[in-house]
Parts: C-alpha cells; structure tokens; sequence
C-alpha cells in the first residue's frame, strides 16, 4: 500500500466556504474533487498538500450542464460520466462523447470531474484537449469575485493553470455557432492508458464551405494546443480529403511532440496528421448526415 | 495415444458438474474469494504489530558515504531504523541468492539498481514508518551506471561487484549446450541459413498482491513464526535456518492465501529478512508490505535475453540446425531461482518440437546495474524465452523459403514413434504427438479461410495477419538426481488421512497461488478413492501442518505433487483392500475395486465403500492380521523425468494502417497437458496465461533512461492488458498422456504464457509483409510497429 503524508482535511460545503477556507490556508491547500489526479500523486509523494479541501459537496451547486442557443456551460464539478452521458451535450459537441468514451474507465469516470481534468494541466489531458478544440473559456473565482480565461491562457505549462491559490474553478463556456459538429480521436496504447497523441476537430459549415475548423491536440506539447495554423487554411474552404490532408500537415508542422515510453517523437507526429485528417473527416461527416 | 477433444456446448453449468474424480467442478477456494473472506499476509493483525518501511536507493549506482539516521530515531512512535552497518555487525548484511550468488539485504558499501534496500524503520503504524524514510539522510557519492547490457563486458565498463575478491568486470558466467562443431558442420552446407537479432524485454510479473511478511518471533522458546507471500514455504524455512542460523524446528513459515505469484514470490528477498531482523530486535510481531512500485523495481523481473538466433534448413523446408547465443542480464545480483545444474533455467529446450540434426547454444550472463531476478513471470524456467526465439525463428524461415508457418511446422514435427524422444541439447521428451494438435487448432481457426480472408485484405489495402506457434514445455521440476535448489531435492512429499466417517484430509508441499489447488488436488485423491471432492480437504501453505516439498513453481505442483497425491491414495487404497478382505471375508485376490468400494469378483452385491472400511480402519471391530488401525499413508515423489506438455497457438491481428495499432482479432489455443483433470481448471490457467502473452507482446517491458531510473515503477507506466485488450479465447486439447506420470498428466500452468507472445509477433510480422518486415521485438506498441512498417525497427534496448 502506498501511504500519503499526513494532512488535515476539510469538507467545503458552498463554493464560498471552498475560498474562505483557500484564502486560511493559501498554497499548503491542495483542492479534492474526483481524486484521481491528485490522491494518486499523494500517494507517491508527488504532492504532499498540508491541507485538503473535498469540494464534492459542491456537486449540487457545480455540478450541470446547460446549453443555451450561443453557450454550453458546464459546472466544474460535473463528472466524466455526466458528460458521457448527456445527450444534449453530445448532440450539439459530440467530441465530448468520443473523448470520454475513451477516458480511463468508468471508475474513474464515475468520480472524476471535468474542473478536476482541466487544473490538473497534464499534457495529455483529454479534456483538456476538448475544451481547446473548442474554444472554451474558463470561468476563475476568487476573493475578488469572477474572472474568464480563454482556454489558451488558462494552461501555463505542463500541471500549471491561471488559477490562483486562493481561487476556483467555476464553470467551463463553450461558445454555439450554428451549424457544426466535431469529434475526437485516441490513440493509445492500452485502454484506460494517457493519450500517445489524440485529437480533436470541430467545424461549422455554411453554404458548403467551412466557416470555421479547429483542431486541437494532446500530448504532443507542454499543454494541449490548438492548432491556428489549421483554421487558418480551412476556413473558407469546401472540406476535401485535399483540404484535411494539408489540416494534418499542418498539425504535424505544428506541434512539439517528444520521444517518451508511449512512443517516438516522430510517431506522434505521424499521428497528429493522422489523427486530424480523421477527426476533421469525422465531424464533417457528423454535418452533413445530420443535414 | 492421442484423443481429441468431443464437441462440448459452451455453458457455465457445465462446469459444476460435481465429479467424483476427475470433471468440470467449480473451484472449492472461490466462496472464499468472491466473498472477501481470502486471508491475505497483510491480513495478518497480531497484537502488539509494528510495521516497517524500507528506504530504498534513488540511485542505480553509487557509493554510500554516510548514512545518518538520527533524525528518524527521534520521530515520535519510531522503534527502530536499522543500517546496512547494523546488520553487517550481525554478519546479517548479505545473503545467498538461489543461484550461489551473494545479495544485499541493505546495502552496506554501495547501491547498485534504483530501488535496492539501503535502511528500515519499524514504527507503530505504516504512515508514520513511511514518514520515517524520509527523514534518513543518505549521502551518495554517484557511479557511472551498467545500463546497456550489450556494453557490460566492455573493458571500460564500471564493474557493478566490485566487493567481490578480484573481480574486475561483469561477467557471471558462460554457459553452453549442445555440439557446437557438428552444428557448424550442418549449417556449412544447408541451403538455407536465415539469422536474426531477437530480444525478449524484461517483464515482470506484477502479480496482484506485492511481497510482504509478518515476521513474529518469541524469544522465551526461540520460535519464529513467519507469514510470508512465498511460492515455496519449506524451502524457504530451510533457507532461512541455514542463513540466520535458527534451528529448523523452531521455525514455522505460513504461506496464506497468495495473490499471484508467477514466480516473483520464488526467491527469499531483503525484505522479508528484514522482518525477521525487525522482530528479533524489538520483540514484537512486525508487518512488511511493500507497496505498488517497490514490487515493481525491486522484486524478481523475468526474461531479459538479447539473443542472436540462427536456423539452417534445406530449400525444400527441412529444417536442420539451430543455433543462438544469448546475452544474458541477470542485474546486481544472480538471484535467478532455478536447479543449480541450469544456470539458464531450461533454456536447453529451444530445439522446440523439432527433428534437428543439431543444436548448439553459448551463452554469457552478466551483471548490470538493475534489480536482480530472472526467472518469474510464468517462465517454466526461462522455456519462454526458448519456445520465442526458435518459434521466431521457424517462422522467419517460412517467411525466407516462402512456404506457410504452419506447414513448415507441420513438415518438420518429430513423430509419434520418436518418443520418448532425447533433443541434440540432451533433453528427454516424454511423449508427444504434434499433428493433431497442430491440426485441431487450424481446424478451429478455419486456417484456410484466414488465408484466403488475409489475401483479400491486402488487395483492398488493410493490414491482417495470422501467427502459428507450437511449444514443447519441459515441467515437473525435477529428478532429484539432476535437480535441486541449493542443495535441496526437487521431490514432494503428501500425506493424506482418511477420518472414520470416509472424509479425509490431504496434504500438500505445494503452495497455490491462484491454481486451484484446493480442488485440483481433491479431485486427485477423489479420482483414487471414490470420495466426493469436496469429502476431501486439501492443507497447504504451513510449514507446520504440511510434509516437505519445494513449492509451486515451473507448472510442477501436478507433475510432482499430483503424482504424489495420486500415489498416497494408491498406498491407503492398498490398505484398504486388506480391511475389505477381512471386512468381506474373502481373500485379497477375489477383491475388485469399484470407484469407491472394493465388491467381491463375480459377486457385486457384496462390497464394503472406502467409507465403511474408513469406520473399521478406525473402529472397535477385527482388523485382519497384523494390520494397524487407521487410514493414512504418507509418500515423497521423485519424478523419474519431466513432463512435455505441448500446444498449438494462432493468432489472428488486424492492424490499423493509419496508426499501426494492434488488434488481436482472434486466438485459437489447444493445449495437450496429457490427463485433465478438471478442464475449467486448465482453461482459467490457459485464458490467464494468454492475457499475459498478449501484455508482453504488445505492451509490457520494464525499461531503464540510461542514468539507470527505472521507467516502469507504478502500474500507469507499466501496462498489463484488460479485457478489452484480449478476445474471446478459442481453446481446444488433445490429450497425450505423460507415460511416467502415474495418472498420465503434465503441467499446464505456464504453458499459455509460453505459447503466446510468439503466436503473436508471429502475426504481426506476417501482417507486416508487405511492409517488408522481417522481424520486430516486443513490445509491439503502436509506436513500434509504426517505426517497423516504416522501414525502422528498433530493438527495445
Ligand atoms: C487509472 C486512471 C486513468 C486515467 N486515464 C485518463 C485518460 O485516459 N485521459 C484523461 O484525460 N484523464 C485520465 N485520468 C485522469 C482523470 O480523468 C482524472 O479524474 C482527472 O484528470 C482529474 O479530475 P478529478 O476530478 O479527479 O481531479 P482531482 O484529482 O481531484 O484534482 C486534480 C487537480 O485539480 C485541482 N482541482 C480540482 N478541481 C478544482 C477546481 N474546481 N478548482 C481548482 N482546482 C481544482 C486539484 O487540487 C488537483 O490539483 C485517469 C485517471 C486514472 C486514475
């Protein structure tokens, strides 16, 4: 059994109780939502918090998902298995399903929480990936009251966010455009493994052509990352295998992937064009079925 | 004599129906375990326990310059932190291996693999031994590394056993097998000669439940109780009573139920020395558990053979000689657990199932800056490693000469009337007929429609691929004359007492670990005696209770234990019958045994069940003359030979062209373990065993940066398969029976592990064909394959 150190624990029962008890105890303080980021790294003593603050009485007040007709918001607290499960969610950002479909498995996804995912800021975080690909923001609060942070600049490298040691997490916003769809794909080595590389790609069709495609990507960089480069050359265009297949170069071109045990610098980056050829492929296909 | 398999419908009741003998049966030990109620070692509460933590090196190689403990003394609720000077003071330091090697129970001089014992703490709970550790301050002056094993025998290479008198490099030991000359002669002038560089990753076996021991010893009579996760419960005593000097009789090791062992819980490791040293110095029962990494960076690993292999054959495909040399990394210490006379386990068999004019193989072990161990993992002693590289081999062949994988096997298999068959490497195969197995599994595979299928596959641009293997595993460790483990004979020892009312109780040397023993052996001496299974309860695991014997290991518990088993049963039947006789009043000669009862030849009706000459053994009534009371017999069975099982594997893998990922499609598995004696049995350890092939081949491999960290230390770096990993398994027999065996049957536990992993690199290389592919190592990542499919392979060390 691999034991923890020891440290005093603390049941927040409303989002301000969580920060009143984050601005006592500052950086000492470590958040518990679904655990399975953070209890594993306590066990090997990666993370030794002083304190620990379970914020899962807070999955009444954090724990939703509403769409409306220009934004999806999803609490913080909402677990992989709600978003896997929600069909409104999945009709309108079926990218959601695909990835959590291959998310660990249902016992992690039974606990586990999309705020959880997203502070963790592993590289390859599949969630994480997700919100980039479809231009989320984040929603931070702290003492001083909210604050959105676009998805770019909430990662600040590898396990590192804007939210600060007296702040939380609050709700993640997705932004509604008509007419769209999207998908993720994974590759990896084992079920329930991190991602060797996986992608995601969300478009919006209007008249025949893309009004807008973005592709974001894990594992292949210090954060998941979107690839500009790829929604620049899409947009405007009619969606072509000639069209996807310069996407994935492009992706290719534009990614940082390093050699590691899940696989070759230059596998990874065999897979990012591979993986958003398929993705863009997917979501398009996703449209015009629709239609 | 061969039969086949009768068409069986697929349903679970067939599985319980409650033979008297031999027969599906649902396994006595599983109430226990699918209600909670399995006793584990770290279920093992004692009043007064302490537990205790081992600090273990962040280093792969460097010296110990200090070692200052003081702050750890002081922690509240700490009893002691012992050193690696402690115990040298006690001369308790280093220890033998089971390979007449020396290890480092903590670390006196250096630390030589990430992960080595250099301290422990004994402390009032686990959290605050653990908490201890870090308070130990370790000052390490650091060494270069042994990390490439292909580099340690370069004269610049660091030299990892440097406390050895003179010893100036990393050599342990040569070893060879074989003609090496008359093997030259045959490869001079073959048509064909096709060579390849095969590597088989270190593995290990990660069974469910790390090592641990309660050690408890008394001081007023001296005696020391240890609950232990071992394999091999009396070897260990007597290991332990020539190593720490303690009288055998006052030492009782009690090997509960195990989660798993595959060998890892084999060898005797620091930590359980540890405890012992623990209890001793502070007089009070003490618990070690390791937790999830220590087991897998510094307990028994498996494999780890860089082999060169070489198959010569005539153009028309007969196959004539193979020869291999193999580099051989045993890591800091030579703790391989194998009979003394096999420095390379069973190695010896990479002949495999084949009519050779030759074989030769030259081997050299050495010492590397990783842990130590070599044989685990469900290895039969290193016969995983043979059955790879010739099975590799065959198939890199079909592959040269363009003929079908299981045709070549098919035209090269010994025959029936060879047997018993003795190998050019000196092994003497008991019995075996290869081609109905090898038929029956591609009669189950539909082999000819998978070609077919494939052929159309790659018209359209996907990636199929079917794998043959075919094993012959050498089990049942072993004759006394040729085998022993320090000293100690291979035999195993059984006892079994009939009660008055006809229940009985047997018991056993051997240790399961999730075999099923407790009904495979019941239904053994119910076979013998024509009692109910479950009349029969099978004692194990306790050193006290048990006679001796060397453990489960090397799928030897039914070729040795089971005979010994069947024997003792003979030996009470045959006293039984004297008791009918009298019981019956007729002479000896007129009686005919029934399952059950002893009847009068001629005269049915008049007949005594084993039950009712139970009571009369037991009884006040006239025994005839000079027969004791009572039912028992005990017995020591020395196996005359090993036993041959055999099997033909195939695989079917679908590969995706985009991202090289494998899928493993279908696996048809026929096994011929000679008699079975509870099939569901034999398919639960033949399905594990599979999933183990598929872990190796496609994911598994303990791997090392090169500053020696060990890159696979939690189970999220180091992937074993799931069920979404493995498909519905397609399982099938034959049955060939051991012809020294006293109720015909071979071992089967490890035969699946064998088998597998070369049925499926098989298969994805003959997917990669078109690709250009010869050969590529495991573990087949996508990663892998994808470099392979580029033109790329690379070894995985
Ligand atoms: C076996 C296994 C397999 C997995 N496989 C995958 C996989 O394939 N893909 C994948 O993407 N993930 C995977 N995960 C991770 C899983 O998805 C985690 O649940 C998730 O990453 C973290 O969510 P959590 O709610 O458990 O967070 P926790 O572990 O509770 O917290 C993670 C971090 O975020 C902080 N935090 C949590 N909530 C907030 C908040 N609202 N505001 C501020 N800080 C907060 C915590 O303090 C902590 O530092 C796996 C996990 C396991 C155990």
């Amino acid at each position: 059994m691999q034991v923890p150190a020891a440290l005093e624990y603390e049941r927040a029962s409303d989002v301000d109780h969580a920060l009143n008890l984050l601005g006592r105890y500052g950086d000492t303080a470590k958040i518990l939502a679904g655990g399975h980021s953070l209890l594993p790294m306590m066990k090997l003593r990666l993370a030794t918090p002083e304190y620990l603050i379970d914020i899962n009485d807070l999955h009444d007040e954090l724990g939703y998902i509403r769409i409306d007709p220009t934004e999806a918001r999803i609490g913080a607290m909402t677990r992989h298995r709600e978003l896997l499960e929600s069909d409104e969610l999945g009709r309108m950002f079926p990218i959601f399903a695909d990835a959590e479909r291959v998310i660990a498995d249902p016992v992690v996804r039974n606990r586990g929480t999309i705020g959880g995912s997203l502070c963790q800021a592993d590289p390859s975080e599949d969630l994480s990936a997700v919100c980039t690909t479809l231009a989320a923001s984040c929603v931070i609060r702290g003492p001083g009251g909210d604050r959105v942070v676009a998805m770019d600049e909430f990662h600040q490298g590898p396990y590192e966010t804007a939210v600060g040691d007296d702040e939380l997490l609050i709700e993640l916003r997705i932004p509604v455009h008509p007419n769209g769809s999207s998908a993720y794909e994974k590759v990896e080595r084992r079920a329930g493994d991190w991602a060797v590389v996986s992608a995601g790609a969300a478009v919006w069709l209007e008249d025949g052509v893309l009004s807008d495609a973005r592709v974001g990507l894990a594992a292949v960089g210090p954060n998941t990352n979107g690839i500009t480069a790829v929604s620049e050359a899409c947009r405007g265009q009619a969606p072509s295998e000639e069209l996807f297949a310069r996407a994935g170069e492009l992706a290719a071109q534009h990614c940082e992937p390093s050699t590691d045990q899940r696989g070759s610098a230059d596998y990874k980056r065999h897979l990012a064009k591979e993986l958003t050829v398929r993705t863009l492929r997917q979501a398009v296909r996703r449209i015009v079925e629709r239609n | 004599m061969t039969t086949t398999e009768p068409k069986r419908t697929e349903r679970f009741e067939d599985n319980d129906q409650k033979p008297v003998g031999y027969g599906r049966m649902l396994r006595k030990e599983d109430p226990r375990f699918v209600r909670g109620k399995g006793r584990y070692v770290d279920d093992v509460q004692l009043p007064g326990m302490l537990h205790l933590a081992i600090l273990r090196s962040p280093m792969a190689h460097a010296r110990i310059v200090s070692v200052d403990t003081s702050a750890a003394e002081a922690l509240p609720h700490v009893h002691a932190v012992v050193t690696g000077t402690m115990l040298a003071d006690k001369g308790l330091a280093w220890m033998p291996t089971l390979s007449n090697d020396v290890q480092s129970v903590l670390a006196t001089d250096k630390v030589r693999f990430q992960g080595q014992e250099v301290a422990f703490v004994v402390a009032d709970d686990r959290y605050t031994a653990r908490d201890a550790l870090e308070l130990i301050d370790v000052e390490y002056d650091p060494l270069d590394p042994v990390m490439d094993v292909r580099k340690a025998l370069d004269e610049a290479a660091p030299v990892v056993r440097d406390e050895i008198e003179g010893k100036t490099d990393n050599h342990i030991f040569d070893w060879e097998t074989g003609d090496a000359g008359a093997t030259e002669k045959v490869f001079a002038k073959a048509d064909v000669v096709v060579s390849e560089d095969i590597v088989y990753p270190r593995v290990h076996p990660a069974p469910m439940e790390t090592c641990g021991a309660v050690a408890d010893y008394d001081a007023v009579d001296g005696r020391l109780t240890l609950w232990s996760t071992t394999q091999a419960p009396h070897a260990h005593r007597t290991l332990y009573a020539l190593v720490a000097g303690l009288p055998e009789h006052k030492i009782r090791i009690i090997s509960p139920d195990i989660g798993g062992g595959f060998g890892g819980k084999v060898p005797i490791y620091p930590g359980y020395v540890c405890s012992i040293v623990a209890s001793l110095v502070t007089g009070k029962p003490v618990k070690w558990m390791e937790d999830r990494s220590e087991n897998l960076t510094s307990t028994g690993f498996a494999r780890d053979y860089v082999m060169r292999g070489e198959i010569a054959a005539t153009k028309e495909g007969k196959i004539l000689a193979i020869r291999t040399h193999v580099l051989a990394d045993h890591g800091a210490f030579n703790g391989v657990a194998a009979p003394v006379k096999y420095p390379a386990g069973f190695f010896g068999v990479f002949t495999g199932s084949y009519d050779l004019e030759a074989a030769y193989c030259s081997m050299s072990a050495v010492y590397t800056n990783k842990a130590p161990g070599g044989v685990a993992y469900a290895c039969s002693f290193r016969i995983t490693e043979a059955v790879y590289l010739v099975e590799r081999m065959v198939s890199r062949l079909a592959d040269e000469l363009g003929v079908d994988q299981a045709q070549l096997r098919l035209d090269n298999f010994l025959r029936p009337d060879q047997f018993p068959y003795t190998t050019k490497t000196g092994w003497v195969y008991d019995s075996g007929n290869y081609e109905p197995t090898m038929r029956k599994a591609m009669e189950i595979a539909g082999y000819e429609q998978l070609r077919r299928e494939q052929e159309q596959k790659r018209a359209r641009g996907e990636i199929m691929g079917i794998g043959v293997s075919f094993f012959t595993e050498a089990v049942g460790a072993g004759p006394r004359k040729d085998m022993d483990i320090l000293g100690l004979g291979m035999a195993d020892g059984c006892e079994l007492r009939v009660h008055p009312t006809g229940k009985a109780v047997v018991r056993l040397s051997v240790q399961t670990q999730g075999q099923g023993h407790e009904t495979t052996f019941a239904q053994i001496v119910a076979e013998e005696l024509g009692i109910p299974p479950a009349d029969i309860d099978v004692v194990h695991g306790d050193t006290d209770q048990t006679p001796f014997g060397l453990g489960t290991y090397g799928s030897r518990s039914t070729p040795v234990s089971g005979a010994a088993a069947a024997l003792v049963s003979r030996k009470v039947r045959d006293k039984a019958k004297l008791i009918a006789s009298g019981m019956l009043e007729v002479s000896i000669a007129d009686l005919e045994w029934e399952k059950g009862r002893f009847q009068v030849a001629g005269d049915p009706e008049q007949s005594v069940t084993i039950q009712d000459i139970a009571m009369r053994a037991h009884g006040a009534g006239d025994l005839p003359e000079g027969i004791e009371g009572g039912l028992e017999a005990q017995i020591c069975y020395n196996p005359e030979n090993l036993t041959y099982p055999h099997g033909a594997y195939i695989c079917v893998v679908d590969i995706d062209p985009g991202t090289a990922h494998v899928t493993v499609r279908r696996f048809i598995a026929v096994d011929d373990c000679g008699t079975r004696i509870n099939p569901m049995i034999i398919e639960g350890q033949v399905h594990g065993g599979l999933t183990d092939g598929v872990g190796m081949a496609l994911m598994e491999m303990i791997a090392f940066d090169s500053d020696g960290n060990c890159l696979g230390g939690s189970l999220m770096d180091y992937l074993i398969p799931t069920a979404l990993e493995v498909p519905d398994w397609e399982t099938g027999y034959t049955v060939t029976p051991s012809p020294h065996h006293p109720i015909g049957a071979k071992g089967v536990g490890e035969s699946a592990t064998v088998g597998s992993p070369p049925a499926i690199v098989n298969a994805v290389i003959d997917a990669l064909r078109p690709f250009g592919v010869h050969h590529a190592d495991m573990p087949l990542t996508p990663s892998r394959v994808w470099e392979a499919m580029c033109g790329n392979p690379q070894p995985p060390i």
